[in-house]
């Protein structure tokens, strides 16, 4: 960092500064935060972009102070945040190599990212033993904190679970005679979970709906033929969906240029995602979900009012899920550094300091307040939205109506349960 | 080769075994891991002195590494050595009944049936539920003969158990050249009748070429694992296997050693070039990869050993 | 109904993966060059006609002009990325072991995969508009797209030029000599470098057909070339990796078999076409229509 030219007086100052008080002033130490997102690959243009813009336009108004409160201290605690951005490409060895890379030669305090689900499962027990601040952006897989606990890794978005039970509950308010419903999901384990999460829900749920077809198409190749006839053969009145990016416009596409949309209706838990961009493309009456209260199913507060107008004017196009969820983790991580900060009177909190402060804490987003309650305090839950979808073609727009909005305690399970036992019972403890 | 050779090189390995221990400790990850690689492309090297090249050899590579998890998991082990062995072994044995089949095919097919063994094996792992699925099975810490190490020392540990292992495969695969199935190699590229006038079996020849190669790189997938901590499907996944062929092209077949250090300036490669162009690193690659062949076609492995003539490699 | 559409849905697939096909099997039957940079010309493909979809259509031209926009974009593509993978690198190395011109095509699609992006950018691009104009027509209660039943028609049309090109044409009797013994070919005084050079550019042109065809039913993003190789790979490898028909017939059965795949045991998708190929490759070591080569002494 540039030291400023100094006056004698100055030079006195910082000398006093030097003693003994709190730094306030010019440099203190900045704070190094790597953001590993996808800068290549097939999950670029959904995740990756939108999660690196997100970043880059966040971090630099943290560093000029222009947040809404209480965000809108400089910086973390008045550290300048460095941000690294780094590719999450590659194979797992890779991932974990580069994630050490990060730590130990490259020196950063804190690292936010992650989306790939393989990843974050391969990298939890890694950062707990480098003692490295992790704050896992992105990753859906219920397995994160279901599988293991761990004391430097949180998470502020909730795993994938939360968007199934939500579509089903949807569904049972407003489509309880649902006779059958059939699904097509990726074939790997976000779409198997998702699709797994679904079907029990839905036996909880609506128990007389049966299952008619489970289609898992090869993720990221876009051929859906076969599978939109066996589905137009199987003539469910509800078809579920966890597939995202590309292949779900591929498929939204095929589907209603064959007419598939005509006679069934899709539940798409990740649909927020691409209205932005293909908002014509997708059937009225479609259920989307957007993985919390994010983009178009967010809440109308300060933060996101901010959000939605600066990401908007920089980058010409409304944010998505995955730059809300890059958003929340910078503002989790805000809120827990400066709360660590505040109770050492402004210094600079240790990563343990930050850690515990982060545990169970409870921050604002733009989805509404997030709270760290599962996981031992690590795993954040917050409400989900979701809503039925309709193209308004007076103003061009996509919309939502029928939204509905479920407190955190009735899609997520509660502390010490796994996702599949809370559904194998019936959601039990589930305050709706 | 002779007896001194194998000693002073037993010694300089331990010697940088031992230095491990005061490198930087980001390195010896990273090391560790293109070590386990360079066994695999050890494998692939034994096959392509016979004009074999595999497409397919993420199958061991994933195999090995599955099978160090799974014991973890299920037999309850943590020992390093006996899971590496574990590991090794079971590829091997994956090796031995591919073998069978692959030992029929030569050239263009032979690469193909490989590849499409390995990518059955992903398959059959992406949908199982008790494998992991996509998200993979974690390895926990293992301990080296009831020594547990800590933090840094795990890693200094492992890369010292690398070492160890290419030292051995460098000798077994030197020996193994040297008999008379592994001087048959070169022959069997130009002409394989004679070969099989000569008495050999081409077929068997063959065969035992794929258990070897399918235990070297066994057993790089089981360290591989444990220095991860991590196992997943995509270690199964065909562009894994293009990964060894990249660096064995790099490394040529001149000399067994060339197979680390191509796999070590490999890694090299990738890493600086993700972290100083992230947007262009593949060019980078592929640009290593044509100058390479170009002006270096028999690989590092034939810049250094100039003394080795032939692709069998001399005896002294 | 299930068997109607696994007949439909078979012959759909089957016809895309000829389309894609061809070209790399002409290249490897040709030049025994296993072109991975393939993949990038479907990829280039694929862009360049969602780029000219994005331009044409939407502005009330006629849409038969359309899919020639669309075609004429990927062929464009084609020849010039190659001629410059021909002329700049092939051309190098053609003395060199096919494992090595194979690397090199390598090599040159781990570069073109970064153009492309430098070029596009990461987002993906969606250009429905040709699919959505021919709309959709109901063949015993199923709807299928009417573009999809153009696609077979594509590759039928393609499969008899290939066939008229190769058996009744000058050029077509010299590929032939080429294929069987280069050096032969070129003692009774064929131009071997230029029959190599209009191989692979009509190979590239139609890896780019591939891509371009593709387009308007899925979203054109970084990463679809990748996928489509080791397909096409399988694809041809089945069928006996230098001809035409054993491309045809490699299409066929793999397209049939993931029909079925998908609507019997959709599990088994992911992996379908490499189980046909163990399966062809043990009973027909070297596909279903290569012969043996033999081997000099």
């Amino acid at each position: 960092m540039q030291m400023p030219k100094r006056s004698w007086a100055a030079g006195l100052a910082v000398a006093l500064a030097s003693v003994g008080t709190p730094a306030f002033a010019e440099g203190p130490a900045p704070v190094k935060i790597a953001v590993p997102v996808f800068l290549s690959g097939p999950a670029v243009g959904a995740f990756g972009e939108p999660s690196k813009n997100a970043a880059d336009l966040v971090i630099k108004a943290m560093n000029a102070g222009e947040l809404p409160p209480p965000y809108n201290q400089k910086g973390l605690a008045g550290a300048p945040i460095e941000e690294k951005l780094v590719d999450e490409a590659g194979s797992t060895a890779t991932v974990v190599t580069e994630f050490k890379n990060l730590v130990e030669r490259d020196k950063v305090d804190v690292v936010v990212g992650y989306v790939s689900s393989a990843s974050c499962v391969a990298l939890a027990p890694v950062a707990d033993e480098l003692q490295v601040l992790t704050v896992i952006y992105a990753c859906g897989t219920s397995r994160l904190f279901d599988d293991g606990s761990y004391k430097y890794v949180f998470r502020v978005s909730s795993s994938q679970t939360s968007d199934d039970v939500a579509a089903a509950h949807y569904l049972l308010a407003k489509y309880p005679d649902t006779k059958s419903f059939s699904g097509i999901n990726p074939n790997y384990s976000w779409g198997q979970d998702n699709w797994r999460d679904f079907m029990l829900s839905m036996k909880a749920l609506l128990p007389n709906a049966a299952v008619d077809k489970e289609l898992f198409p090869k993720p990221f190749v876009g051929e859906f033929g076969a599978e939109i006839s066996t589905l137009l053969a199987a003539g469910s009145p509800i078809i579920h969906s966890s597939l995202w990016g590309g292949d779900l416009e591929t498929f939204v596409l095929q589907a209603t240029a064959r007419g598939l949309t005509e006679h069934s209706r899709l539940v798409l838990t990740v649909g927020e995602q691409i209205l932005a961009r293909q908002g014509k493309n997708v059937p009225d009456g479609s259920i989307i979900g957007g993985r919390g209260r994010h983009g178009m199913l967010a809440t109308g507060n300060a933060v996101n009012q901010w959000f939605l107008a600066n990401y908007k004017k920089q980058f010409n196009t409304a944010p998505n899920f995955p730059a809300y969820h890059m958003l929340s983790s910078l503002l989790g991580l805000k809120a827990a550094w400066e709360k660590a900060a505040a109770a050492k009177g402004g210094a600079r909190p240790t990563t343990d300091e930050v850690a515990a402060a982060f545990t169970g804490l409870t921050f604002e987003t733009a989805g509404g307040p997030v709270r760290m309650a599962r996981g031992k305090g690590h795993q954040g839950i917050e409400e989900v939205a979701i809503g039925t979808y309709a193209y308004d073609k007076k103003t061009d727009q996509p919309t939502m109506h029928d939204l509905v909005t479920y407190p955190a305690e009735c899609v997520n399970p509660p502390e010490g349960m796994t996702s599949a036992d809370w559904l194998k019972q019936g959601m039990p403890g589930a305050k709706c | 080769m002779a007896r001194h050779a194998w000693l002073s090189s037993g010694v300089l390995i331990a010697l940088i075994a031992l230095a491990g221990g005061w490198l930087p400790p980001w390195l010896l990850p990273q090391s560790t891991i293109a070590l386990s690689n360079g066994l695999a492309v050890l494998g692939m090297i034994v096959l392509w002195r016979a004009g074999l090249v595999s497409f397919g050899q993420a199958l061991y590579y994933a195999g090995g590494a599955y099978a160090v998890a799974l014991s973890e998991r299920y037999l309850g082990l943590r020992d390093a050595f006996l899971l590496v062995l574990i590991g090794t072994v079971l590829a091997g044995l994956f090796a031995y009944v591919a073998g069978f089949l692959l030992a029929r095919y030569r050239g263009i097919f032979f690469a193909m049936l490989s590849l499409a063994l390995s990518m059955i094996l992903y398959g059959i792992l992406i949908n199982s539920q008790t494998l992991g699925t996509s998200d993979g099975l974690s390895v926990s810490r293992a301990t080296f003969l009831g020594f547990k190490a800590y933090r840094d020392h795990y890693s200094w540990a492992l890369f010292a158990l690398v070492l160890g292992m290419v030292w051995l495969a460098a000798i077994a695969v030197e020996r193994y050249n040297s008999t008379v199935a592994g001087s048959l190699s070169g022959p069997m590229i130009d002409n394989e009748l004679r070969i099989e006038f000569l008495g050999a079996s081409a077929k068997k020849l063959v065969h035992l070429k794929v258990v070897i190669a399918g235990l070297l790189t066994g057993a790089g997938g089981a360290i591989a694992s444990l220095s991860v901590e991590h196992v997943d499907p995509d270690m199964a996944f065909w562009t894994v296997s293009g990964g060894f062929i990249f660096v064995a092209i790099l490394a040529g077949t001149a000399s067994v050693w060339g197979a680390f250090i191509g796999a070590l300036m490999f890694e090299g490669l990738r890493t600086t070039a993700l972290a100083v162009m992230p947007g262009i690193w593949q060019t980078i690659l592929g640009v290593a990869l044509l100058l390479t062949i170009l002006f270096v076609p028999r690989g590092i492995g034939g810049l250094l050993f100039r003394r080795r003539k032939g692709a069998a490699g001399a005896k002294p | 109904m299930v068997g109607l559409a696994i007949l439909v849905d078979g012959l759909i697939y089957a016809s895309w993966l000829f389309i894609v096909a061809i070209g790399l099997t002409l290249i490897f039957g040709v030049m025994r060059v296993l072109n991975f940079a393939h993949g990038s010309l479907y990829a280039f493909g694929a862009y360049s006609s969602a780029t000219a979809i994005g331009l044409y259509f939407d502005h009330g031209r006629p849409v038969v002009f359309g899919f020639l926009v669309m075609i004429a974009a990927a062929l464009a593509v084609g020849f010039v990325i190659g001629l410059l993978l021909e002329r700049l690198l092939l051309r190098r190395f053609f003395d060199k072991d096919e494992i090595v011109t194979a690397l090199v095509t390598y090599a040159a699609f781990l570069i073109l995969e970064d153009v492309l992006r430098l070029i596009w950018g990461a987002q993906g691009l969606v250009a429905p508009q040709p699919y959505r104009a021919v709309g959709m027509v109901t063949i015993g209660g199923l709807a299928v797209g009417v573009y999809d039943l153009m696609l077979v028609g594509l590759a039928i049309v393609l499969a008899l030029a290939a066939w008229y090109s190769i058996q009744r044409t000058r050029f077509g009797r010299m590929l032939i000599a080429v294929l069987y013994d280069r050096e032969a070919a070129a003692a009774f005084g064929i131009n071997v470098t230029k029959v190599y050079l209009i191989t692979f550019l009509i190979g590239s042109m139609l890896g780019a057909l591939g891509g371009a065809v593709t387009a308007p039913r899925i979203s054109v993003s970084p990463g679809i070339g990748v996928e489509v190789i080791v397909i096409a790979f399988a694809v041809i490898a089945i069928g006996g990796m230098s001809s035409i028909g054993g491309a045809l017939t490699g299409a066929l059965i793999v397209g049939f078999a993931r029909a079925l795949a998908v609507h019997l045991a959709p599990t088994l998708d992911l992996f379908v076409v490499y189980v046909v190929m163990t399966i062809v490759l043990v009973f027909r070591p070297y596909g279903l229509w290569g012969s043996a080569v033999t081997r000099k002494i």
